[in-house]
């Protein structure tokens, strides 16, 4: 729907009417057919068929959280694209990572976004950290509709948490179900076999370098056992992207820094395939 | 029970138009200022958080004088607008001229509507470019006309004699201290060509920096920060003028560099 206008070309009455200051909200009164939530669902047989983003690893570290993801989306058996991003920016201080089908996912963070941005900008101020995590829940149980026609869209959710000064993580289900996440998690296809590889290597105390690297090693790990998910492409120079929230802010590693550290997990593997051991006991 | 007299149309407007600027002549005054790295904003605002100065988009801000409610109402339409519309098309397709003409559409429904009372309100809409000569700033006043303006302008209750004052000391190239630092002295100037004392405290400053790594140039300029800028710093205050100032800049953008 156009922004403007109507007859007069002057800002219609509903813009200027006080009221949320969220911008869903907003939609849902003046423009709900562009909310994505609100649109009709046709009936279907079967699965649909579209691309899907596959893994997502997160971690915290002593300074803040670490969220990586590989770059394979994958429609059936099919590698739809091998350089797809997954992680973006929320705003300042967090971030989201997306698993599941990539053209919801990707339009429901840009609305997370805005969501955060119109807060900031009408109040002045910005949302906490749990907030925006609940404001994501909303947006998610939104799209359960099409969630049970297979078109489902499984973030997760990071960020630093200003107030109590550390890194956080949320996950969610497809029904909009949060649940906060001591140290690390996965989601998506591989997630399983990144969960079990964080488990062994992360510890709370890591460095920024040392959660990077596990994170790149799990998602390593992921790709070694899950087929739509992508390792790192030597060939190509297509590396797992690495974004880093601390108190500074996001931060988006660059890829000569990526390659680096893919490069030495690489060395290492050419030794141990299976990656480093954790101690027995 | 009286028989309304015969207003001609010119009275009636002539009389609207008094109306509103006197209300916006009890406000204190905003200057607006085009730098080398972008356009400083400059506002007498004793309050921490009622802003006259505000960011709209990624390249958009907003200041007004005039009356509260008014043109906080105008604030969040255009927040609103340029949010939405840069969710359906795409962020570069919000542009300052956009909503300024939105703007003056609005107020000048406004103005002209019997039914309603005009806006107080005097707005200027600013985009930061490029480059500098992409930047473009508009003025718009009660009655929804809207003026392009360039290098440096003052709205609000003595923009008169702002205006002159920055007419003959403005300059394109100068650096975001001096610019602060001159419109901190222009909001100086009162009726009678005499001159106020205004602090740092006072005063409400905000930037659209085109220098800016992240994609939204606004940013507000505050504490210590501004302190320095304005020079107020007891380290830089007193004897050598140009070089406490040379100090300034060179602080200044070390600063800029490592604060994000």
């Amino acid at each position: 729907m156009e922004a403007n206008t109507r007859d007069t070309g002057r800002l219609p009455a509903a813009f200027l009417t006080p009221g949320s200051s969220s911008f869903m909200d907003f939609l849902s009164e003046h423009a709900p057919a562009v909310l994505p939530g609100s649109r009709p669902l046709p009936a279907v047989e079967g699965a649909v068929q579209a691309p899907h983003g596959t893994t997502i690893v997160a971690a915290t570290y002593s300074g803040g959280v670490v969220l990586a993801g590989d770059r394979r989306a994958t429609m059936g058996n099919v590698i739809a694209q091998r350089d797809i991003e997954k992680v973006f920016p929320a705003d300042e201080y967090s971030a989201v990572g997306i698993a599941g089908t990539a053209g919801l996912a990707v339009e429901m963070v840009k609305l997370f976004q805005l969501e955060l941005e119109h807060f900031e900008k009408v109040e002045g101020s910005t949302l906490s950290l749990e907030g925006k995590a609940n404001r994501l829940s909303t947006m998610i149980r939104s799209n359960l509709g099409m969630a049970l026609q297979g078109l489902a869209v499984v973030p997760v959710f990071a960020g630093y948490d200003v107030q109590h000064e550390k890194g956080r993580i949320f996950s969610y289900d497809v029904t909009g179900g949060r649940s906060e996440e001591v140290g690390f998690t996965a989601v998506g296809s591989g997630s399983v076999f990144a969960r079990g590889s964080l488990k062994k290597l992360h510890r709370s105390d890591l460095t920024e370098e040392q959660v990077c690297t596990v994170a790149l090693q799990a998602l390593y790990d992921a790709a070694d056992d899950d087929s739509a998910t992508g390792g790192p492409d030597m060939t190509r120079k297509i590396y797992p992207t690495l974004t880093v929230i601390s108190d500074e802010g996001c931060r988006k590693l660059s890829e000569e820094e990526v390659s680096a550290l893919v490069r030495t997990m690489h060395e290492g593997r050419l030794q141990h395939p299976n990656g480093p051991q954790a101690p027995l006991t | 029970m009286s028989t309304p007299f015969y207003v001609s149309p010119q009275q009636a407007m002539a009389d609207r138009a008094e109306y509103a600027r006197k209300g916006i002549a009890r406000g204190r005054s905003v200057v607006v200022l085009q730098y080398t790295d972008g356009i400083v904003f400059v506002a007498e605002n004793p309050s921490r958080s009622l802003h006259k100065i505000s960011e709209i988009y990624d390249r958009i801000a907003f200041a007004a004088v005039g009356k509260y409610n008014e043109f906080e109402n105008l604030r969040i339409g255009g927040v609103r607008y340029a949010d939405l519309r840069g969710f359906t098309y795409d962020r570069a397709d919000v542009t300052g001229r956009g909503l300024a003409n939105v703007y003056a559409q609005t107020l000048g429904t406004i103005f002209s509507s019997a039914a309603e009372k005009p806006y107080e309100v005097e707005l200027i809409v600013a985009e930061v470019g490029a480059a500098p000569e992409d930047d473009q700033i508009y003025r718009l006043p009660h009655d929804g006309s809207i003026v392009d303006e360039h290098g440096s302008l003052a709205v609000g209750g003595n923009s008169d004699q702002i205006n002159s004052y920055l007419e003959q000391r403005h300059r394109d190239d100068m650096t975001l201290a001096e610019a602060v630092k001159l419109g901190k002295e222009s909001l100086a100037r009162d009726n009678n060509g005499g001159e106020r004392e205004v602090t740092a405290d006072q005063l409400e400053v905000a930037l659209l920096d085109r220098t800016r790594v992240q994609q939204r140039k606004f940013k507000r300029v505050l504490g210590t920060q501004l302190q320095r800028l304005l020079g107020e710093d007891e380290s830089t205050g007193g004897s050598s003028s140009s070089s406490s100032s040379g100090g300034d800049d060179t602080e200044e953008s070390s600063e800029g560099g490592s604060e994000e």
